[in-house]
């Protein structure tokens, strides 16, 4: 099958890659973009190990395709710390001991940056109605729950 | 949170810095198995049976092979013959011979320039199967007339007449039941169910394999143990395990299911078909949930005898386990062991039966066989204590194992910490908290052996004293900083001054993998002895230097110091001081051990659980969770309670929600996340955590595996505790909404 010239914007680069019409944006991201971080853990949107946001909305990057990233704006885990400073999240995730096997960790950065932007106070129910789209099996949540309350507290005190 | 009062003059283990890995972590820099990529690398892709049990008639790769971009097919007939017991089972699993023995069985496997290639020419390989009859239920398995999975898989334990499908039988106790029932005021007998549920680990399983003709390979995986990988990989393929280098990439997860092999010979084979060129092979989650082993089903039988005064004075179980379809998967003697390992009972009896049924390869899976075991027996004794009106953590506290105890598996305990975790457990606030309507509360207690196993451990000083441990067990949940912690410790230096890193099969002797609760435990002891080495060895360049015999020095505070006035006076040489002229003064400094250690101290754990359910739509709500787990002494406090809480939450799963799901004709019908249902935040509370310390004489920083007792205690826990709110007693796995609805309207 006859391959797609894609050119889209990912953390800021401008990127281009050649997109079979059958691969997914994650298969694009970690095999033609070579960002692995992004992870597939599912393949079918139940997981959120891919979270990316695509033109600002989060989104299963295994459930779009790398076609329709034409021309988009995309952030991936590889993006969040800036000029080597790490994001809150990244920092409370780690103080935390908020992850064990590490595999789900980028989607649920990712995915809790998206809610933060859009609440910046949320209660520990709306943390973990939002962050129901990402499985974890290794800690429970508890943790993870605990460092985007942190994060989102000192982001708060900060701004 | 972390408890920071356990304090026992140590200056690092205890602490909660943050983990040696954890950048890597949130970066998305940590390399995991479908990380990694080779330069001139093909993609494999897998052809997989439709059918529980049918007979291969016929395999035509024609039109996969014309397929450009198809450069290699393989299938049974390109491996070697002649394997015996697991070698062979674990090859049948890779590649099905003359019959697939459950939906998902691989029958052939392809390799070619892209994924997409590869998944097209699987589609392309022609498979005729002649569909035989299959069984997928345990108690179907064991009926005479049961389809025959494999014929003359019983052992020499299975008495004559059994039942095709048994492939084990296991018999012990001690006492004598009759008068221990006889003595009894109240006996009770219930059978209890439990479905196959998955580890689910998030990342499926991935391998890059290179091997020329030469039977020279390498490869690239995520595994629980490299060295196992490379055992089990040449014995499936003949080869020559020293020829094999198995590198371990970062692991997103395993709970056993990453302690064995399924789809990771096959890489290997299609790259040695293919000229030698790498091939990269990942499983999709479907794969992953219908080909990987889940753990067994179970069908239980629990007799319990018990005194008004809560005394227990004689059980009695009976197990049967499916393994899928071959010998030697099935945990039931695992889960008889530890089925009434938190009592002391005076009259037992155990009797199991492993069974073959058309379903995949059981793996491990966190404490195996023993939240199955803890479902059918803690439930039995919440029952009693219901019946008699007794405070079951008081019920327990009177049977309950101590030291000394003869265990109900045979050894008498050393000392272990089920009391401390009854007592702990009932002092906590949650266990004072008082319950509304609908709403109940749960107790039960869990047991895991813990294990030593084959361990391998380097130390070498680094020229500006620092040190580099190397270690063979991948860590899954932050056992490079507790291995640093108990390095830092050891040695006197800072925890930031120790680099630990897990090491490919080429560095060190064999290890086991990460299991059994063992890397903490074995290999930070096999690390502690290497820095005996190391440090023998910095005492001796001090004492060089200081013309004074070896003997009459000591280490202490990262230096080495003269014993005593009669030493001699000099100032403490540091470790930065003897490292940095160390090439002059007798070469490198470092330090080995390796051995299969014993003392891994057994570990128990008490859970309470608070519920609400429902009554309209029977659904269960965790209110709080309390998990009292003994880790012998926290080293990285945070990550036992990680543990702990990882484990409830498993439990919580397998408890109200997971299960394996066969239609009629034998397929798994629910092999994606959607509808294979693990718990999402949103279905957890906070989970509350007791770190219980009753150090572990078997270590030389008390140490007990924590990873996982937290599993066992949930599943009796919450029938327990939905008991107590509708007063329904379920005694079948998952207690999902329709069944507990239905458990409340049968009891009218």
């Amino acid at each position: 099958m006859s391959r797609i010239h894609v050119t889209a914007n990912v953390n800021g680069d401008e990127v281009e890659f050649l997109a079979d019409p059958r691969e997914t944006l994650l298969d694009c991201l970690r095999d033609h973009l070579g960002l692995t971080g992004s992870k597939e853990g599912c393949g079918t949107g139940d997981c959120g190990a891919c979270s990316v946001t695509l033109n600002g909305r989060l989104v299963s990057s295994c459930l779009v395709l790398g076609v329709e990233a034409q021309g988009a704006e995309i952030a991936t885990i590889e993006g969040m710390a800036k000029d080597g400073d790490l994001h809150p999240l990244q920092r409370k995730f780690v103080e935390h001991a908020a992850l064990q096997c590490g595999f789900c960790t980028p989607g649920f950065l990712v995915a809790a940056k998206a809610l933060l932007e859009r609440n910046p106070d949320p209660t520990e129910t709306e943390i973990r109605f939002w962050l129901a789209g990402n499985l974890c099996r290794c800690t429970g949540y508890d943790k993870i729950i605990r460092a985007v309350q942190d994060a989102a507290a000192e982001m708060r005190g900060a701004a | 949170m972390a408890k920071d009062e356990i304090t026992k003059g140590y200056t690092w283990i205890g602490t909660t810095p943050d983990r040696p890995d954890g950048l890597d972590k949130v970066t998305g820099r940590a390399r995991y198995g479908a990380d990694f990529s080779l330069p001139n690398m093909l993609h494999g892709a897998v052809v997989r049976s439709p059918h529980a049990h049918a007979r291969i008639v016929k395999i035509d790769a024609t039109k996969a092979l014309a397929l450009t971009g198809v450069k290699a097919v393989v299938t049974r007939a390109d491996l070697p013959t002649g394997l015996t017991g697991e070698d062979l089972y674990l090859q049948e699993n890779t590649l099905a011979g003359e019959k697939a023995l459950y939906d998902g069985h691989a029958v052939a496997a392809v390799a070619a320039t892209t994924a997409l290639i590869a998944q097209d020419a699987a589609k392309l390989i022609e498979v005729e199967y002649e569909v035989l009859p299959h069984v997928t239920d345990v108690d179907e398995a064991m009926k005479p007339d049961a389809p025959v999975i494999l014929p003359g898989c019983a052992d020499h334990s299975v008495p004559e007449g059994s039942a095709p499908n048994v492939a084990r039988y296991i018999d012990f106790g001690r006492g004598d039941l009759d008068a221990g029932f006889a003595e009894a005021d109240v006996v009770r007998s219930a059978h209890y169910t439990t479905e196959a549920t998955h580890q689910g680990y998030i990342e499926p399983h991935a391998a890059v394999g290179q091997m020329g003709a030469d039977g020279k390979g390498e490869m690239w995986v995520c595994t629980q143990g490299q060295w196992y990988i490379r055992k089990m990989c040449s014995a499936v393929l003949g080869t020559d395990p020293a020829q094999l280098r198995v590198t371990p990439s970062e692991i997103g997860g395993g709970f056993g299911g990453k302690t064995t092999i399924f789809m990771e010979p096959l890489p290997l084979a299609l790259s040695k078909k293919a000229g030698g060129r790498p091939v990269k092979m990942v499983m999709t989650r479907a794969e992953v949930l219908r080909a990987t082993g889940p753990t067994a089903s179970a069908s239980m039988d629990v007799k319990m005898g018990m005194k008004k005064d809560g005394t227990i004075t004689a059980a009695r179980v009976d197990f049967r386990m499916q393994g899928g379809p071959f010998p030697g998967a099935s945990p039931v003697g695992e889960a008889l062991s530890c089925a009434f390992a938190c009592y002391d009972i005076p009259n037992l009896g155990h009797h199991g039966w492993e069974v073959l049924a058309n379903r995949p390869k059981c793996a491990a899976y966190r404490a195996p066989g023993s939240p199955m075991a803890a479902y059918a027996v803690e439930s039995m004794v919440d029952e009693l204590c219901r019946e008699l009106g007794l405070d079951p953590i008081e019920v327990r506290l009177k049977n309950g194992v101590k030291e000394g105890t003869r265990a109900s598996f045979g050894p008498k305990y050393k000392r272990i910490g089920l009391v401390e975790t009854l007592e702990a457990a009932k002092a906590h606030p949650n266990y004072a908290v008082e319950l509304g309507p609908n709403q109940g509360r749960g107790v039960a207690s869990g047991f895991w052996f813990n294990h030593g196993g084959e361990t391998s451990v380097s130390m070498a000083i680094t020229e500006d004293g620092t040190a580099q441990v190397s270690v063979g067990t991948p860590d899954i949940g932050g056992s490079r900083a507790s291995i640093a912690l108990m390095a830092a410790e050891t040695l006197g230096i800072p925890y930031e001054n120790v680099r630990v890193n897990i090491v490919e099969t080429g560095a060190l002797g064999v290890n086991e993998p990460t299991h059994g609760s063992r890397a903490t435990f074995a290999s930070g002891k096999a690390m502690w002895e290497a820095a005996q080495g190391a440090i023998k060895e910095m005492c001796k360049r001090a004492a060089q230097k200081w013309d004074i015999d070896p003997e009459a020095v000591t280490w202490k505070d990262g230096a080495a110091h003269p014993a005593g006035e009669n030493a001699g006076k000099f100032e403490p040489m540091t470790i930065k001081e003897i490292a940095a002229e160390m090439g002059k003064t007798g070469g490198p400094i470092s330090g080995h051990h390796e051995s299969t250690p014993s003392g891994a101290g057994p570990s128990f754990g008490t859970h309470v659980v608070d519920v609400e359910v429902d009554p309209e739509t029977g659904h269960t709500k965790v209110l709080r969770y309390l998990v009292v787990q003994d880790a012998g002494t926290a080293i990285h406090p945070a990550y036992v309670e990680g543990q702990y809480q990882g484990g409830a939450a498993q439990g919580i799963g397998w408890a109200l929600n997971e299960a394996y799901i066969y239609g009629q004709d034998g397929r798994l019908q629910n092999p994606i996340f959607l509808d294979y249902r693990m718990p999402v935040a949103s279905d957890l509370p906070m989970i509350d955590t007791v770190i219980v310390e009753v150090p572990n004489p078997g270590h030389p920083f008390g140490v007990r595996g924590v990873g996982e007792t937290g599993i066992t205690p949930p599943l009796p826990a919450l029938a327990n505790a939905i008991h107590a709110a509708t007063g329904a007693r379920l005694r079948k796995l998952p207690m999902n909404p329709p069944a507990v609805l239905a458990a409340i309207r049968a009891k009218g």
